[in-house]
């Protein structure tokens, strides 16, 4: 019988991960012996049915942003895997690639069969220095074994190289133009799209970019099929993702969960509740770049479409949990250092607003704010708004901000009179 | 063309280009700082903003950056809706910007002070601490004063994308973003100074004008030519108190666009040096002591001498003055002051120029060519503004790509990064590497005499009924293939030649490929790049005569004339120095018309104080020969007056209308101006702008009575203030400047479209109209080899080549003394380490560079250097290692280009 949780199968705490043997043992590299068999565009049709949606935080369908690269014309064509992972809260590609390489490297194979690429990359935080270890020993693996190189898997004429880029460490390097940029020694700067990557990405042609998670759902899809896939989620959901929480609850940490189950079910059922002493204040559903949602919507099944509707965006899936004796507006201004640190330089809005924004929030925990600042602090949030700025980076950085300032204005202003009371 | 309405306004623009660049078209004023007419759109400022709306029913819009937006059929934007944004985008900006105003050499010319006005952003509400860097020191053009800088990024978009630059960049990131050089030191790119026009605010400006700093609106200025080489940009030099501050680019599209190389920015200081010559001097003889003549007495002087005297004319003069000498001592008795060979090569390509089935060039035509060779001309350092236009052909690949994908060519980033490094075909054929080797699809080191057979079989193997060329290598003919089908297969196929080798068989050979690349209409594109301002101007004032500097030297050593009045002109510059020697001494009198004291006039018995470019009117002749007027920037002191002054009394105008009727092709000349009768309102047309400050109070301390405005009887502006300024009408567009434009970023309000012709004023006129479309040919002339160990090829500088540019202090800091280029396995035989010196033929001793790009048995030696005289050498020459041999102090290794620094980096 196929596994109910298909990314997390070969997952075991304390065990090292599988290596190609007692992957292979485990039915693994199954989909690429399948995918060789088909046509590649049969391929892309079969994973835009399943319904996957990207798990790198904008949930588009990948099925459907394979299907727009345009078809061969003899040049290079890239699938790049975006495993930068520096959403503030998130940790789920990190667990994906250290206790499971080989499951990354089959899914590349095999997409890379559908994209008819020869090329892979894999854009990896710098940081994840263990991650680094694995994959390159599972790389290698994987060309020991033919399933990497000439021929893959037997099948003639289909090559495929994965070359592995650390890092050098930015946030922008996530963006997936930026990305690019990044992998072609540039500097981390996004651009402007269209053109998209699938027309014009790495060295200007067609080009995937996709997220780790993502690309470990095809394996599943292709070896079981979309029926099988569909039937993983709660109801109507698709599939299985890794959601997660982290702050004062007592079970901290990330699961494959099925899709639809509810931040409730995610909180109390896998994460185990608050700490003792703690209450739950509100919470990011999807990491540093997404509004805070409040105790009203843990009912919510994670849904991208119901989660926007509640004002906020799912992004990664992976929860920052902000307990009642943690200060919102300190939390904030946090979240608000980061990003205006890691703001690439290229746009004003971003560059020179965040870093005011930072100015203000640093006054307010000193008790030396005003309410002119809150008009400020505003006005900022929707200064840097979606389209006002290059790229999606600003408008993320000031969603917990604009909600912020919705859901604990009497903070803000008791931070304007006293400074901030939590220690 | 598509129709959109803006804010109300129906508007026909066209979908080709971005919004912002028709809106602007359109009269409208929208702020913007990231986009560059030349650059193209990367849309990081987000100043630009503008709210475009979906349908008519869509009440909200949506906030979009007119730059990176193409108008749509029946679009609806508004500019005004999205002013709060573009205020907030100001203000944010502003947050580390130093306001130092008062003290920065952009106040008062300041995009973003403009821009800032404009958005309506007033009150600084930011109470934080500002961000403050480090400065550079990057050489002596540039200065550098980071903290004013607002992260636009056009910088680095001119310097490394446009320029080709590689020694500077952004560095840090978020609002730390740094843009200098890797580590303090020279700007490396001839085109540095554009900096300081492209960047909107103070972080980069002109450093010499910085040392003797005026306003804008305290500059007086008119229209100007540079006279750095042949290509003649087109100049807004200004003056205050009598000395000439700085040079600004003039737009013209058919020529330099927007950008000046930094000879032609930087190379005026010499109009201040003290080396000029402010009064005339006269002496009975050569050996008497000289004494200071009145102009009046100077002025009977040169035409008393005159009546039986040779005139030697200038290819750095202009048109008039070398008419009006010719005038003045007779057609028959006038001399091209240029060798016989020089001469030649500039008869020769106006020959090519009328007769062959080819279109003469413009830096316009050069930067939309598809595929190009160079044959021997090193344009960085001889014609500069060349290369950078050369720069922008190798990218109409990735124009076309794009274009090919619908991707508009103003998407700059998208445009690059679909392009990488795929170019257009640039081939170069030189003796040496060149600065243009980067972009370059194959660099074929070759001496002129081979690179001339090897054009001669490229037009072969184009067209067969070319001469054809014997004896080539296999490796040779598959180079010639691969050019001559690179070349075929253009659309706008480049030739580049010029006289720069010195090589006439090369020049017939560049003019064989041209001609054998007509088809039908297609015809090819031809540059030749001749030396100087007006070197193709005296060519065609000669009419077709051969008398030149050598025949006045025969004329003279046979004693048919005793007399010279030669006309701005170091001889020693023309022929090699013990015939000059000869010449000078066989006459009885030689009067020297000059700006500043050379070498000639050092010899002289009369010596006239005559003015440079900035404080004379006339026409200069480009290398297109395309004829532009130049206007006087100021009137110097009465002691100096313009060449063509001394030399005629009759007026500018008559002098021009004379010599273009009389002169074959030159009849464009006369209608380069207005006319002098031209007014605006009834007035003359101001060289000083509405603001110029301080008018009574600029001579108080002499006199308190304000002096009669000096007159300029030769056109039609006046040295005052009163008038019509050019702001209002660009006929003669002697400043940039526009009611809330105060920066050179108005000269789009002039512009009958942003980034095209200016409305009224001229592009200059190009004198020779050819309709052939028979191909003759030269036929293939056998060179004799060289005798001599090795054989010289001239090697040029941007700095330190042009005589008078070299006088500048700026310039000087760039340039460096004599020095003769090697190849590394030469210098090992002749036993050369790097301290000694090598013993040159007729030049006494001078310092040497290896360079791993030039060929075994061949030697590089600088024209125009300081210790050299390459008209001393002949052809081929032996070369020792010099006894007793210190460095000169002035010498440093430039001009080695990256490649053969590596490769001799590798061996050492
Ligand atoms: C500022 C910023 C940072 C991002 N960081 C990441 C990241 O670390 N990992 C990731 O997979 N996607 C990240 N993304 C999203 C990517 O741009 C892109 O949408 C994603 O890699 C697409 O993959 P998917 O379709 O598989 O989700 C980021 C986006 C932005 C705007
Ligand atoms: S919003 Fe602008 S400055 Fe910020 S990361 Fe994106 S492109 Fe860079
Ligand atoms: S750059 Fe412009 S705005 Fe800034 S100090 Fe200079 S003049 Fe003022
Ligand atoms: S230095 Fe000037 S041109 Fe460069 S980014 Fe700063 S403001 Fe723009
Ligand atoms: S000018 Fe349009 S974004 Fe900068």
């Amino acid at each position: 019988m196929a596994t109910d949780k298909p990314l997390t199968k070969n997952i075991e705490e304390g065990r090292a991960p599988f290596n190609f043997k007692k992957y292979t043992a485990a039915g693994g590299y199954e989909s690429v012996h399948k995918v060789v068999k088909m046509e590649p565009t049969d391929a892309v049709e079969l994973v835009k049915n399943a319904g996957l949606g990207g798990r790198g935080g904008a949930g588009f369908n990948t099925g459907l942003k394979w299907s727009f690269v345009p078809p061969p014309d003899g040049g290079p064509r890239y699938l790049v895997i975006n495993a930068d992972e520096m959403e503030p809260g998130t940790f789920k590609d990190r667990l994906l690639i250290e206790n499971d390489p080989h499951l990354l490297i089959e899914g590349m194979i095999t997409t890379c069969f559908a994209l008819q690429s020869n090329c892979g990359y894999i854009f990896l935080r710098g940081e994840y220095t263990d991650c680094e270890e694995r994959l390159l020993k599972a790389i290698k693996e994987a060309y020991d074994n033919g399933m990497l190189g000439k021929n893959v898997a037997g099948k003639k004429g289909f090559d495929l190289d994965i070359y592995l880029h650390t890092s050098a460490g930015r946030y922008i390097c996530g963006e997936e133009t930026a990305l690019l940029n990044a992998l072609e020694g540039k500097r981390a700067n996004p651009r402007a799209k269209p053109p998209f990557p699938q027309v014009s990405g790495l060295w200007g042609r067609p080009t995937v970019v996709n997220n780790v998670e993502t690309i470990c759902n095809i394996p599943g899809i292709v070896t079981h099929g979309v029926e099988w896939y569909q039937a993983l989620g709660k109801g109507d959901y698709v599939g299985t993702r890794i959601s997660g929480v982290s702050g004062r609850v007592n079970k901290p940490g990330c699961w494959e969960v099925p899709v639809g189950i509810t931040f409730r079910e995610l909180l109390e059922d896998y994460a185990g509740g608050m700490q003792d002493g703690y209450e739950l204040k509100a919470f990011l559903p999807g990491g540093g770049s997404t509004d805070f949602l409040i105790p009203e919507h843990l009912d919510l099944p994670m849904d991208p479409g119901l989660v926007q509707k509640a004002g906020s965006r799912l992004g990664t899936s992976l929860i920052m949990v902000l307990d009642d004796k943690t200060c919102p507006v300190g939390c904030i201004r946090n979240l608000i250092k980061f990003f205006a640190h890691e703001s690439c330089g290229w746009c004003t809005p971003c560059r020179d607003g965040l870093p005011w924004v930072e100015h203000i929030l640093n006054n307010m925990e000193e008790g030396k704010g005003s309410l002119k600042d809150i008009e400020i602090l505003d006005e900022m949030t929707r200064y840097m708004g979606p389209g006002n700025t290059f790229c999606a980076l600003a408008p993320g950085a000031v969603e917990p901000l604009q909600s912020g300032l919705k859901y604990f204005m009497g903070e803000f202003e008791a931070h304007i009179n006293h400074g901030c009371s939590y220690n | 063309m598509v129709k959109i309405t803006v804010d109300g306004k129906v508007l026909e623009v066209d979908e080709n280009n971005n919004l912002l660049e028709e809106v602007l078209s359109q009269g409208e004023d929208l702020p913007y700082f990231c986009w560059h007419p030349s650059m193209g759109s990367v849309g990081s400022c987000r100043q630009c903003a503008v709210i475009e709306y979906a349908n008519d029913e869509d009440e909200r819009g949506r906030l979009n950056m007119a730059c990176m937006t193409s108008p749509r059929e029946g679009g609806r934007y508004s500019i005004e809706k999205a002013g709060q944004f573009r205020a907030q985008a100001i203000e944010s900006i502003m947050i580390n910007h130093p306001h130092d105003c008062p003290v920065c050499e952009e106040g008062g010319e300041c995009h973003l002070q403009d821009m800032t006005v404009m958005s309506g952003h007033t009150y600084r509400r930011y109470e934080g601490k500002k961000k403050t860097h480090t400065n550079q020191y990057l050489g002596p053009f540039i200065n550098h004063e980071m903290n004013r800088c607002i992260t636009c990024y056009r910088c680095v978009r001119y310097y490394n994308d446009y320029a080709g630059g590689t020694d500077f960049g952004p560095q840090a990131s978020h609002d730390n973003t740094y843009f200098g050089r890797w580590q303090e030191g020279p700007l490396e790119s001839e085109f540095s100074g554009n900096l300081a026009e492209v960047c909107p605010t103070g972080v980069f400006t002109d450093k010499p004008f910085g040392k003797q700093y005026v306003r804008k609106w305290d500059l007086q200025t008119a229209p100007s030519i540079c006279t750095g080489c042949s290509v003649g940009c087109n100049t807004n030099p200004g003056e205050r108190y009598g000395t000439l501050r700085r040079v600004v680019n003039r737009f013209n599209d058919e020529v330099n666009g927007y950008f000046l190389c930094d000879r032609g920015r930087f190379g005026t200081g010499y109009v201040n040096s003290d080396e000029r010559i402010t009064v005339s001097m006269t002496r009975a003889s050569s050996d008497a002591d000289p004494h200071l003549a009145s102009p009046d007495e100077a002025m009977s002087q040169l035409h008393v001498m005159a009546v039986d005297a040779i005139g030697i004319g200038s290819p750095r003069a202009s048109m008039e003055a070398n008419f009006a000498l010719r005038d003045l001592v007779g057609k028959d008795n006038f001399y091209a002051g240029v060798s016989a060979n020089d001469l030649a090569m500039g008869q020769q390509i106006l020959d090519i120029y009328r007769n062959r089935p080819v279109n003469v060039a413009s830096i316009k035509v050069i930067e939309g060519s598809d595929a190009v060779i160079v044959l021997g001309e090193d344009v960085t350092n001889t014609a500069a503004r060349i290369a950078l236009a050369l720069r922008q052909s190798v990218k109409n690949l990735g124009k076309k790509m794009a274009r090919d994908m619908k991707l508009p060519d103003w998407h700059d980033a998208a445009v690059r990064q679909l392009t990488m490094d795929r170019k257009s075909p640039l081939f170069i054929l030189s003796p040496h590497a060149t600065r243009l080797d980067d972009v370059a699809a194959n660099v074929h080191i070759s001496s002129a005499e081979e690179s001339a057979r090897i054009g001669f079989a490229i037009a072969n193997a184009i067209d067969s009924s070319a001469p054809a060329v014997k004896g080539l290598s296999k490796e040779e003919k598959s180079l010639v293939d691969t050019m001559a089908d690179a070349l075929k297969n253009a659309q706008q196929p480049l030739v580049v030649c010029g006289t720069g080798s010195f090589s006439p068989a090369l020049i017939d050979a560049a003019a064989n490929i041209a001609t054998a690349l007509q088809d039908g209409d297609k015809k090819a594109n031809l540059a030749m790049v001749v030396p100087e301002a007006n070197s193709l101007g005296l060519a065609l004032l000669m009419n077709g005569s051969d008398q030149s500097l050598d025949q006045a030297m025969s004329l003279v050593a046979d004693g048919d004339a005793k007399s010279a009045v030669v006309l701005e002109n170091d001889l020693y510059r023309r022929a090699p120095a013990d015939a000059v020697d000869s010449f000078v001494n066989a006459l009885d009198n030689l009067a020297v018309l000059d700006s500043t004291q050379t070498r000639t006039g050092e010899a002289a018995n009369l010596v006239i104080a005559a003015g440079t470019f900035a404080e004379s009117s006339g026409t200069f002749i480009n290398y297109e020969a395309r004829a532009q007027h130049f206007y006087s920037v100021f009137k110097p002191k009465d002691s100096i007056r313009a060449s063509v002054k001394w030399l005629s009394d009759q007026k500018l105008s008559e002098i021009t209308a004379a010599c273009a009727s009389s002169i074959t092709d030159c009849g464009g000349m006369a209608n380069l101006t207005p006319g002098e009768d031209f007014n605006v309102a009834g007035m003359k047309v101001p060289r000083q702008q509405h603001r110029y400050s301080g008018r009574t109070a600029m001579r108080a301390d002499i006199n308190v009575h304000e002096p009669k405005q000096e007159q300029d009887e030769d056109g039609i502006l006046s040295y005052s203030m009163e008038g019509v300024p050019a702001t209002r009408d660009a006929t003669v567009f002697n400043t940039a400047w526009s009611g809330g434009w105060n920066s050179n970023q108005s000269v789009f309000k002039f512009q009958s479209h942003t980034g095209g012709a200016l409305k009224q004023a001229s592009h200059g006129q190009c004198l020779i109209e050819n309709n052939s479309k028979t191909k003759t040919w030269n036929e293939i002339e056998k060179d004799n080899a060289p005798e001599g160990d090795f054989a010289v090829f001239p090697l040029y500088h941007l700095f330190g080549s042009e005589e008078l540019t070299a006088r500048t202090p700026a310039i000087q800091e760039k340039a460096t003394s004599a020095y003769i280029a090697l190849n590394g396995d030469d210098a090992q035989k002749l036993g050369l380490q790097a301290s000694d010196g090598v013993a040159l033929e007729h030049n006494g001793s001078v310092p040497f560079i290896i360079r791993s790009s030039i060929k075994p048995g061949t030697v590089g030696v600088p024209v125009g250097l300081e210790g050299v005289n390459f008209r001393n050498l002949p052809d081929g020459i032996a070369l020792e290692k010099a006894s007793s041999w210190t460095a000169p102090e002035k010498w440093h290794a430039a001009n080695i280009i990256a490649s053969d620094r590596a490769s001799s980096e590798g061996e050492a």
